[in-house]
């Protein structure tokens, strides 16, 4: 029997600041960048143009067929290939992400737009506004409003499976607390603090989102 | 008030629209002049709706021609966009955008499609919440007027592009009875100003006091075009006999 001794923690306070630092930095721009492509693809799915829907569809399918784990690795190895020189971990995980992300984005973004009355997209087009003028400031900005906590949901989601960057090396959270733990021969110290890390964040995070769902509910 | 009657504002000539299989328009001509009102009657179902969307391209036709203010809207080259800004429609469940305040609902066509700027445009829109009488709902949103209020907000929406005509399509049939006075006001006052309006609904007490024209249709034909006194004395066709006596006696 061992004892535990947690003063392990605050000795690495900045290595694992750097990390958990990494980690947001990593999910905050793949929900964004993840959000803005998954947008695209929503438009070009419910276009009338046959080509453009079929290549969304194509799309979405095939990286919700694949694992993440798997696009990561790919894309670490393809990218700077792609691009003919090394670009460095953090850039080919953010775009593993993203293209990743964007697959599971998109189909609740299009649920969103289908959720809009059909009317409104008349009213809007009856006004005079375009196709696009009246998605950019009619059906969209109402597409998200519903699909908020879905998409926050999603969020959580995508900021745990950052933890997959461990394949490549790259020091997020969990690697910085590996890194520690294995120096400082503190697995079950570290690897406990992880989780419970982990838990806070996103059960705060959901609560949240229950929290906000109540009130877009309440208001429609 | 004949001396404006001579423009021709909307012509449609045999037009036709399946869905599928089903014909919801079949060969349907009619001519709107330039201040006339012209009210669409007829059984749910007959293509009233249908009818006065494909004025404004909302409803795309599989032949015939129509031809707006000189615009063929049944041309592909036609730029719709463009053409539809000059018409106003109102529709019978309001289509208020829901996550804009009144203002802004009305203000959002004004600036994003005819350019006209913020301070234009709120000064239009203040003088037209005045006329459809919700000038203290300004700030409001949709979902906090009454169905009534909606409808007149929309009406306000659509008058603010300055449209040279107006669609209705069953303006008042989604209200509550007490509310549809009040609609029915705002769109009196707008024919006697003038304003080219089409209006399909039962409301056969406007229909009375304001149509120029009534129009019944019935399994998508135009069954009778006639002018209002004149359908309403005796219409020549048995189906449209039989519907005004439906909604009449009572």
């Amino acid at each position: 029997m061992f004892e535990l001794d947690f003063s392990v923690i605050p000795a690495n306070s900045s290595l694992l600041w750097e990390g958990i630092k990494m980690t947001f930095l990593l999910a905050s721009l793949a929900i964004i960048g993840g959000i803005i492509l998954g947008t695209f693809l929503a438009l070009l799915r419910i276009a009338k143009i046959p080509v453009l829907s079929q290549f969304s569809a194509a799309y979405v399918n095939f990286f919700r067929s694949l694992p993440l784990i798997l696009v990561i690795f790919w894309l670490f190895f393809l990218v700077p290939l792609i691009v003919g020189k090394p670009v460095g971990a953090f850039s080919s995980v953010l775009v593993a992400f993203i293209l990743f992300e964007a697959a599971y984005y998109s189909e609740i973004i299009r649920a969103g737009i289908n959720s809009v009355r059909l009317g409104q997209l008349a009213a809007a087009r009856a006004l005079g506004l375009t196709y696009f003028q009246s998605m950019r400031y009619i059906i969209l900005p109402q597409a998200f409003r519903a699909m908020t906590p879905i998409l926050l949901t999603q969020a959580i989601i995508l900021f745990q499976d950052t933890s997959l960057v461990y394949v490549v090396g790259l020091r997020d959270f969990l690697v910085s607390a590996e890194i520690v733990a294995n120096r400082d021969q503190r697995l079950v110290e570290m690897f406990l603090f992880v989780a419970l890390v982990y838990f806070v964040i996103c059960f705060a995070a959901s609560i949240g989102v229950k929290y906000l769902q109540k009130r877009i509910d309440n208001e429609l | 008030m004949n001396y404006k009657k001579n423009h021709k504002m909307i012509r449609m000539r045999s037009v036709n629209k399946w869905y599928g299989k089903i014909q919801v328009l079949n060969e349907c001509s009619l001519d709107v002049s330039k201040g006339e009102v012209i009210v669409v009657c007829g059984p749910s179902g007959s293509g009233k709706s249908t009818l006065i969307k494909t004025i404004n391209g909302l409803v795309p036709v599989n032949s015939g021609e129509i031809i707006v203010s000189g615009i063929n809207v049944t041309d592909k080259s036609t730029d719709l966009d463009q053409m539809r800004s000059k018409i106003g429609m109102v529709f019978q469940n309001f289509e208020l955008f829901p996550h804009m305040s009144v203002t802004e609902n009305i203000k959002l066509g004004q600036m994003k499609v005819l350019g006209r700027t913020d301070e234009n445009a709120e000064q239009k829109t203040k003088i037209l919440l005045e006329r459809v009488g919700l000038t203290d709902h300004a700030h409001k949103y949709p979902s906090q007027l009454s169905g009534g209020q909606q409808q007149r907000v929309a009406i306000a929406r659509g008058l603010a592009m300055e449209p040279m005509a107006m669609l209705f399509d069953e303006p008042t049939s989604a209200l509550d009875p007490e509310m549809i006075n009040e609609v029915l006001d705002v769109m009196v006052k707008l024919a006697k100003d003038g304003m080219t309006m089409m209006v399909v609904t039962h409301e056969m007490g406007f229909a009375r006091k304001v149509a120029d024209r009534v129009v019944f249709m019935d399994y998508g034909k135009i069954i009778e075009d006639a002018p209002s006194q004149d359908f309403f004395g005796s219409p020549r066709s048995d189906r449209a006999q039989e519907f005004l006596s439906k909604i009449l006696n009572h």
